[in-house]
């Protein structure tokens, strides 16, 4: 059993080719694995034992039936942002406590069981911080979760309960959404693969909105392959449903994953752009101190590793970059105080018992139903939006948001893909910061210019700190150029080994 | 401009209305549009706001306000934004509204129209794009408010005027034009008693020369009566206060037709911060030149280049072609009858004068119209070639509206038809003159008024059958 606990995506998919095992069996095998999970990755109503059965055996007959499909039986399990007509919808939060949406997002039905998805089994829905808000999984309503490779730390956040399921070998892959850093964040703190697409890439139809323009789901799973051939399936346009879409078509991101890095670049050898200000390794200049030197010396490192595969380093600038976490927490606020203004008690969730009026349901319904945090960034939006404050906080930020998109594609005239930490930090301590939003905010600060430029992400692990806590990498790409990151995370991958270092005591 | 002043005070009214656009589907979301279905039932997920819906636009309702812009000869955005207005409300199902806020589809443009024969002008600040709110049903309920979603999402053009309108009776004039524009060319049913044009009337009062009066503003006008009464009474109250040397505060008001007066619903100290922002999860509205094209190519003739039309083909006044495009099916009867008779005053007088008449007499439509264009064309040639005198056309009309059938036939069988034999009435005019000698000799003495009475005659004679035209000429003749 322990081989299927780590098999990956794309094993465990050749063992049901070959009929070595079923659908329902290793549906039975990773329901079992995440019922008894200790570190609090899956929502306790997170189950439909009925509904993941009668997937798997969908799944069985069409393999039975001859179907390849490259996902075809897998399991998976999603971030309980994402509405499912089989699974009860919270987003963390206690506002949708117990909620059944009438509809599958997306994504969900571009991975799922049949309307020509991907084929892919539910396990469950996972933890996650309320309605996506936070970077430690604190601000979940439900429960703490325990990063896997130190129960007492955090598991990063907001897709805490997909990075620590998949770390924990609980499921397979898991999906996430990433608006400020949710996916990679987690990723690199629970030492697994994750990548956030260009923005429009996956349609957000059925992810509960946070902040629309930022908003993107993305697959974490404990390798670039995973990784890529996930993404294939969950990526399609989605013109009808979701107008930010793009319209493009379906692309398979497996296809570069084996082109060498002397031949990825556009002009040849990989060019990795390495942003001074980021400070780090071979080109720190400054700041090196914000980073934890563990960090910048496992970075260092693998930039040498990929060096030696054949890419090219080059300095680059993002001089706006620093200006990223005001401009994100004025945006991301303003468009979650509107977003979450459906959640009024009217139509669906939850409504406070015995209003005197309108005004008080209002009041107590949402003081009851949302986390501080979420109130907080409601306040912080809808005062940023306010009548006189407007062009001060929302318009300028905008402005700052186009010239750190301006800062991205000056770089990438100069580079293929840009590499650099994802946090500065690794995995903190429960309950560190959380008295501190600030500090929270603070340690986004190397995921969130990506996010504001809408490019897409990844976070890939390049080994352990002292305290055996895993440290990610971050590769950002160019808009569209999602099967370079992963070609270069494969290309890593293969000569390294830290992807599949697994967190003590996972079996 | 000619103002007509009130009490020595000039009224001053600017227009919004909300035309519901005639799509299919609401504006964001694929759900049907239907009035008075059970509540609840045309809403979709998107329409409830369920969590992880998304707005995507409806191209029918873009194209709806581009055939407005192009018909008031307003500029069409290149690119327009829809924002979010913010606000909690139990009948708005997301906690904002779309609507285009800054930049808005339709920008500019002007309706222009006659009022008692004078041709006034008035300019469009904007157009746009907007989504109507659910219903709150406070009546059914003890205790409860009643929430149908079904016109939530419902596709709305907020139609923006300047401030041009002098008088109620200007601005109900403009209401009826814009009713008229947006019915003819289709994009919006005009059925004001289902709100679907619903107009909101600002109103305010400065003595002439001076600075503008404070406004009021008041909301969903839904019948071309109480606008008038509405704006007549605002107009008479604010009078009132200023000349009690009260200040107008500024105001949102309601018009009670049970008792003819409006009263404020809230004034602007409460007016809510909406935190306007562009709608992150709706990209700009972009529009080329090739989509315009498109819809242009795509629409019937607009009623103001139709009646330049009128007044070039067919010679028409521009005050009786102003008239007849009034409506669609008015100006496509004129224009039948007009190209089978080719006689278009005639036609142009029949149907403005004794048509139209016989119609509001009987609170019909130009749907309704009894008589087909061929007929009447062919009831104006008989006059015109002296077949039927023009008291004989009338009858032969009154027989058609009644009965139905054939000019002809009618004719003949009411024995209309004029006496046009120069021998036969010859022969009536000898017999007149022999017998009524003392006006013969009247008319010699030089008392014209005896000609007359000698017409009269050979008319009665001639059982009203004779051409009086051919009488006329006989008679001077004679008596010359």
């Amino acid at each position: 059993m322990d081989e299927l606990n780590r098999g990956g995506v794309a094993e465990l998919a050749q063992q049901l080719r070959n009929k070595k095992i079923s659908a329902v069996e290793l549906s039975q095998h990773f329901l079992k694995r995440a019922k008894a999970d200790q570190h609090g990755s899956f929502l306790q109503n997170g189950f439909n034992e009925e509904a993941t059965f009668r997937q798997a055996r969908e799944a069985d007959a069409l393999i039975a039936k001859g179907d390849a499909s490259p996902l075809l039986g897998v399991p998976i399990a999603h971030k309980d942002i994402f509405v499912t007509q089989d699974f009860v919808t919270t987003a963390g939060s206690q506002m949708l406590n117990g909620y059944q949406s009438p509809f599958d997002a997306t994504v969900v039905r571009n991975l799922g069981v049949g309307h020509g998805g991907a084929g892919m089994v539910t396990i469950g829905k996972l933890n996650c911080d309320e309605f996506a808000m936070g970077s430690s999984n604190e601000n979940s309503a439900y429960s703490v979760v325990k990063n896997p490779w130190d129960a007492s730390r955090i598991p990063g956040g907001s897709s805490g309960g997909s990075a620590a399921a998949v770390a924990a070998c609980v499921v397979p892959a898991a999906t996430g959404t990433d608006t400020g850093g949710s996916i990679r964040q987690p990723a690199s703190f629970c030492g697994i693969t994750g990548i956030k697409p260009t923005y429009g890439r996956a349609s957000r139809y059925g992810m509960i909105s946070y902040a629309s323009s930022l908003d993107q789901a993305g697959p974490m799973a404990r390798s670039a392959q995973d990784c890529a051939l996930l993404l294939s399936s969950m990526c399609a346009p989605d013109l009808d449903r979701d107008s930010t879409s793009l319209d493009i078509a379906r692309e398979d991101f497996s296809k570069n994953l084996m082109t060498p890095l002397k031949s990825a670049g556009k002009n040849g050898a990989l060019k990795i752009g390495v942003p001074h200000e980021w400070s780090m390794g071979t080109t720190a200049r400054g700041k090196a101190k914000q980073i934890d030197e563990s960090i910048s010396l496992n970075i260092s490192n693998a930039l040498k590793q990929l060096q030696q595969s054949g890419a090219q380093l080059v300095e680059i600038d993002l001089p706006h970059a620093h200006l990223a976490i005001p401009v994100y927490y004025i945006i991301a606020s303003a468009e979650a105080s509107s977003n979450l203004s459906r959640f009024d008690g009217v139509k669906f969730g939850h409504r406070t018992s015995s209003p005197v009026d309108l005004i008080d349901m209002y009041k107590k319904t949402r003081t009851e139903g949302f986390g501080d945090e979420v109130l907080r960034r409601i306040m912080i939006g809808a005062y940023v939006l306010s009548h006189g404050y407007y062009d001060a906080y929302y318009l300028k930020a905008q402005k700052i948001r186009r010239l750190i998109a301006k800062d991205f594609e000056a770089a990438f005239q100069a580079c293929d893909v840009i590499a650099g930490p994802v946090a500065p930090t690794v995995a903190w301590k429960l309950g560190d910061k959380a008295d501190d939003p600030v500090a929270n905010y603070l340690a986004d600060i190397f995921t969130l210019p990506a996010s504001l430029a809408g490019l897409p992400g990844m976070s890939i692990p390049v080994g352990l700190d002292g305290a055996n806590m895993p440290i990610g990498m971050q590769l950002i790409g160019n808009y569209l150029y999602e099967s370079l990151l992963l070609n270069v995370a494969h290309q890593f991958q293969t000569i390294t080994s830290h992807h599949t270092l697994k967190a003590g005591g996972v079996v | 401009m000619s103002t007509k002043l009130v009490q020595g005070y000039e009224v001053v009214i600017g227009f919004e209305t909300h035309a519901q656009l005639s799509t299919q589907s609401k504006i964001f979301s694929r759900a049907p549009i239907a009035f008075g279905a059970e509540p609840n039932t045309q809403a979709c997920a998107v329409d409830l706001a369920l969590p992880g819906t998304l707005p995507v636009m409806n191209k029918g309702a873009v194209e709806r306000a581009i055939q407005l812009g192009l018909t008031l000869g307003s500029h069409i955005a290149p690119k327009s934004i829809f924002a979010r207005k913010n606000y909690f409300y139990p009948d708005l199902p997301k906690g904002y509204q779309i609507s285009q806020f800054e930049i808005p589809v339709v920008q500019g443009g002007e309706v222009s129209f006659f009022l008692n024969d004078e041709k006034k002008t008035v300019r469009l600040v904007r157009a746009h794009l907007e989504e109507d709110a659910g219903k709150s049903l406070h009546e059914d309920f003890v205790g409860m408010t009643g929430i149908d979603l079904n016109r939530a999402g419902t596709p709305l053009l907020e139609i923006v005027t300047e401030p041009d309108m002098r008088s109620s009776d200007e601005a109900v004039a403009y209401a009826k034009e814009l009713h008229k524009i947006v019915t003819w060319i289709g994009i919006c049913d005009g059925n004001m008693q289902e709100g679907s044009f619903r107009c909101d009337a600002n109103v305010s009062v400065r003595k002439p020369g001076a600075e503008m009066g404070t406004r009021r503003e008041i909301k969903n006008l839904n019948s071309f009566k109480f606008m008038q009464q509405a704006i007549d009474f605002e107009v008479r109250w604010q009078i009132d206060q200023i000349e009690d040397g009260q200040a107008i505060q500024q105001a949102t008001v309601l018009f009670d037709p049970d008792t003819g007066e409006t009263r404020a619903m809230r004034t602007k100290e409460d007016a809510a911060d909406y935190r306007y922002f562009p709608d992150p999860d709706l990209p700009p509205l972009v529009i080329d030149e090739e989509w315009i094209a498109r819809v242009r190519s795509e629409m019937r003739e607009l009623p103001r280049v139709m009646a330049e039309r009128f007044v070039r083909d067919y010679g028409l006044p521009e005050y009786d072609a102003a008239m007849l495009t009034q409506s669609q099916q008015m100006a496509v009867y004129f224009e039948a009858v007009a190209k089978a008779c080719s006689q278009a005053k005639l036609a142009s007088n029949w149907i403005m004068g004794d048509l139209s008449r016989r119609l509001n007499a009987q609170e019909m439509t130009f749907e309704q119209m009894p008589i087909k264009a061929a007929t009447l064309a062919l009831l104006i040639t008989r006059i015109q070639d002296g077949t039927l005198s023009n008291n004989a056309g009338k009858q032969v009309l009154d027989a058609l509206w009644v009965e139905g059938g054939d000019v002809d036939t009618i004719i003949v069988s009411k024995g209309l038809k004029q006496m046009n034999d120069t021998g036969a009435l010859e022969t009536i005019v000898d017999e007149v003159i022999a017998s009524n000698a003392d006006n013969v000799a009247q008319l010699r003495a030089g008392k014209e008024k005896a000609f007359n009475a000698l017409v009269g005659q050979v008319m009665k004679a001639s059982k009203g059958k004779a051409n009086p035209q051919k009488v006329n000429d006989l008679l001077k003749i004679k008596l010359s």
